[in-house]
């Protein structure tokens, strides 16, 4: 199955070819009535299927975040689970719209790759997840160690830095998936597993006795994660972009699922702007001017699904960190909506 | 007659005549393959541009900056992408050449068990060419690598030959000989062992030619090729130590390493490969007209060697052909290596290196490339070897 993914891929990525690009993606989503959205193939929390087949996590709520905003409606997302190898082809070759799947924006991607990063949904850190069998208590203690990576991550690249920068030696095992890599870690073919940090507390759900590994204190690298688009669609990466922007500014002043219809009769300025109640917000994105007020409704705040998927309220338990809003010491900050 | 020949031909229109009309065919069809081809390059480079995605092979020369399972050359983080190319490269060359080698011996003995006339052997043989013929290559690979690493012990409770060969679910660690610089003597022993052997053989056929009498030059030959170079190598004074692996914090350090994934593919392809190859190889014999058999036999000739002289010769014009098919198919199937995360081409170079560059076109292109030499390669040896074993016609 992965094998024909790949496959349509590479195939995909020599029709960039014939395709004659339409460069209005808004207008495609439009006519298509679905917006395809490429996501994990499986991260705890972040993008995931439940026990009943339905897509849940922080990186699905982006898609339906933007669903919402461009078709009021959270359901019509096309959903196309994607390797880390194969993400940015599928984006480049136009198979999927827009990437929510825990991508870190760097240097090289934005500015070689022809895509754009439309801000960042969780900031995050890569981190190492051992068995406690084995007596390490800090990341310094790794020499020798063998590690299982994911394929085609950032996390290939810091791990090499970071055992260099210490002068220590590993040995890579990768393997395309994150089955795949904690199959491996579980049957003793790696000592180590390196991934971001997020990834890992899922990893430890997934072990028999969550008690026998344990994530190591270091943090070794800055993982910007969030969502990306193609880039040479200005309109398309502003709707993404203020999609999360929208999120996190309803946090901000309160709005939550549950009072979105009370709020709209608020006296607040900020707020009425949100809702589309005055300002050109939605006239200028060339969307709805109800495009937050859908997105909250449908979706909630950046709070709310931060906390239902990744954090207290989920298995994962993650706190907030630096994924706080910046008035609570956090990172997270929306750019006014005025 | 002539003068009639002339006036058909003036009767007929230019375009009309099947002669013009083949060749204008011809080159109206390439035309309309060029205009295609041009038409699809040139918007692929256009949107490409457009999108500002960076082309052109300058990747090749930039830091790879990831680190290798295994490598054939050396390699560390800082090599080029080029650099990795090679290195999957050769583990593609590297499990080829292991799961060719294997399939052919399996599929040989099995090919040849499925006619036996023990009943045991021929039914164990078909059993294992319906069982592992009709499972997908992509499963076996897991399936195997899965049984490899849950089976094996951790390094800590390796199992150990003599001390010295150690297995655990990190690999087969093996002992690694360090040559000194008396160890040319036993290298030219070697040299001379095998010219003499050829040299045995002349002598035996001539022999054979001459008296009818049979020289056991197998068995003579593989004794001078032990016994020449390990004479040598003790008169010598040993002149070389092995290194032997050791556990080491983690792992076991020095010595030769043959990592999982190599044996769980290597293992998984030769199996499947060899179901095909054994299936050649029956048909191969059956081929092999009745009589022949049977004229050898009232000759007097043991089994073994009417199979070995009289059946298997003729067996192989048969069988050549479809096994050149089961060698490219071999090569082609270790891209799912991918999967159990073995670092050859497909792994390495269209999978990490496309990801961290980005360059989906060159790559993949690359790529193809490699697998299209491999089996033009591989094609033109075997049916070299097809050419000379064709019935000579004179």
């Amino acid at each position: 199955m992965k094998f024909l993914k790949t496959a349509s891929l590479s195939v995909a990525a020599l029709a960039l070819a014939s395709s004659v690009v339409s460069a209005d993606t808004l207008d495609n989503v439009k006519a298509k009535g679905t917006l395809s959205c490429g996501v994990s193939t499986g991260i705890a929390g972040f993008s995931a299927t439940d026990s009943s087949g339905q897509w849940k996590g922080l990186d699905v709520d982006m898609c339906k975040a933007v669903a919402s905003a461009v078709f009021g409606d959270a359901s019509k997302v096309k959903y196309v689970p994607l390797t880390a190898k194969e993400r940015f082809t599928a984006l480049q070759s136009g198979e999927i719209d827009m990437l929510s799947r825990s991508t870190t924006w760097t240097n090289t991607r934005d500015t070689s790759l022809g895509l754009n990063f439309a801000g960042v949904n969780y900031y995050d850190g890569q981190g190492f997840l051992v068995s406690t069998k084995i007596g390490v208590n800090s990341a310094k203690e790794l020499d020798g160690a063998t590690v299982c990576i994911q394929a085609g991550t950032t996390t290939e690249l810091n791990l090499t830095d970071y055992f260099k920068a210490n002068k220590m030696t590993y040995k890579p095992i990768t393997y395309d998936t994150s089955g795949q890599t904690i199959e491996g870690f579980k049957s003793g073919r790696c000592d180590v597993v390196t991934s971001d940090a997020s990834q890992l507390y899922g990893l430890v759900l997934k072990v028999k006795d969550p008690s026998s590994v344990k994530v190591l204190p270091e943090i070794i690298s800055k993982e910007p994660l969030g969502p990306v688009v193609r880039q040479g669609d200005d309109k398309w990466f502003n709707i993404v972009k203020w999609s999360h922007i929208a999120m996190l500014n309803a946090e901000e002043f309160g709005i939550t699922k549950a009072n979105v219809d009370s709020m709209k009769g608020s006296k607040n300025p900020g707020i009425k702007r949100i809702l589309g109640e005055s300002g050109e917000a939605g006239k200028n994105l060339g969307l709805d001017a109800k495009w937050a007020y859908n997105i909250i409704k449908n979706v909630g705040n950046y709070g709310e699904s931060f906390e239902s998927n990744v954090g207290k309220d989920s298995p994962l338990k993650i706190s907030r960190g630096l994924n706080n809003l910046w008035t609570k010491g956090g990172l997270q900050y929306g750019a006014p909506i005025r | 007659m002539k003068t009639h020949k002339k006036a058909r031909q003036k009767e007929v229109a230019f375009y009309n005549n099947p002669e013009n009309r083949a060749i204008i065919y011809q080159v109206l069809a390439l035309a309309g393959i060029f205009i295609f081809t041009y038409f699809i390059l040139n918007n692929m480079f256009e949107n490409i541009e457009k999108r500002g995605i960076n082309t052109g092979f300058d990747f090749l020369s930039s830091e790879a900056g990831f680190g290798i399972l295994q490598s054939l050359v050396a390699y560390d983080e800082s090599d080029s992408h080029g650099k990795v190319f090679l290195v999957g490269l050769l583990n593609t060359i590297l499990v080829s050449v292991i799961g060719i080698i294997f399939a052919t011996i399996i599929g040989l003995l099995v090919g040849i068990g499925r006619l036996s006339k023990n009943f045991m052997v021929s039914k164990l043989s078909m059993i294992y060419v319906e069982t592992f013929r009709n499972i997908p290559i992509l499963l076996q690979i897991l399936f195997w690598y899965n049984v490899v690493l849950a089976s094996l012990p951790s390094p800590r409770q390796s199992i150990s030959f003599f001390d010295s060969i150690f297995f655990n679910n990190r690999g087969l660690y093996i002992p690694r000989p360090i040559l000194e610089s008396g160890f040319t003597a036993v290298i030219i022993a070697f040299i001379i062992a095998i010219a003499s052997v050829i040299y045995l053989k002349k002598w035996a056929t001539k022999r054979h030619d001459e008296t009818g009498e049979d020289f056991p030059l197998f068995w003579v030959s593989i004794g001078i090729l032990i016994a020449a170079p390990t004479l040598v190598f003790l008169l010598s004074g040993m002149p070389a130590t092995l290194e032997i692996a050791t556990l080491k914090g983690f792992n076991f350090k020095g010595g030769w390493t043959l990592i999982p994934e190599l044996l769980a593919l290597a293992f998984a392809l030769s199996i499947y490969t060899a179901t095909y190859i054994a299936e050649a190889v029956r048909a191969g014999i059956e081929a092999v007209p009745k009589g022949q058999k049977e004229a050898a036999a009232a000759l007097g000739l043991k089994d073994s060697t009417i199979l070995k002289k009289v059946v298997l010769p003729q067996a192989l014009r048969v069988i050549i052909p479809p096994v050149i098919n089961q060698y490219l198919n071999l090569v082609k199937n270790s891209s799912l290596a991918t999967a159990i995360g073995y670092p050859e081409l497909v792994t390495v170079f269209s999978g990490t290196s496309l990801n961290q560059v980005g360059q989906a076109i060159e790559i993949i292109l690359m790529t193809m490339a490699v697998y299209l030499t491999l089996s033009i390669i591989i094609s033109i040896l075997m049916n070299y070897l097809n050419s000379r074993m064709q019935i000579k016609e004179r």
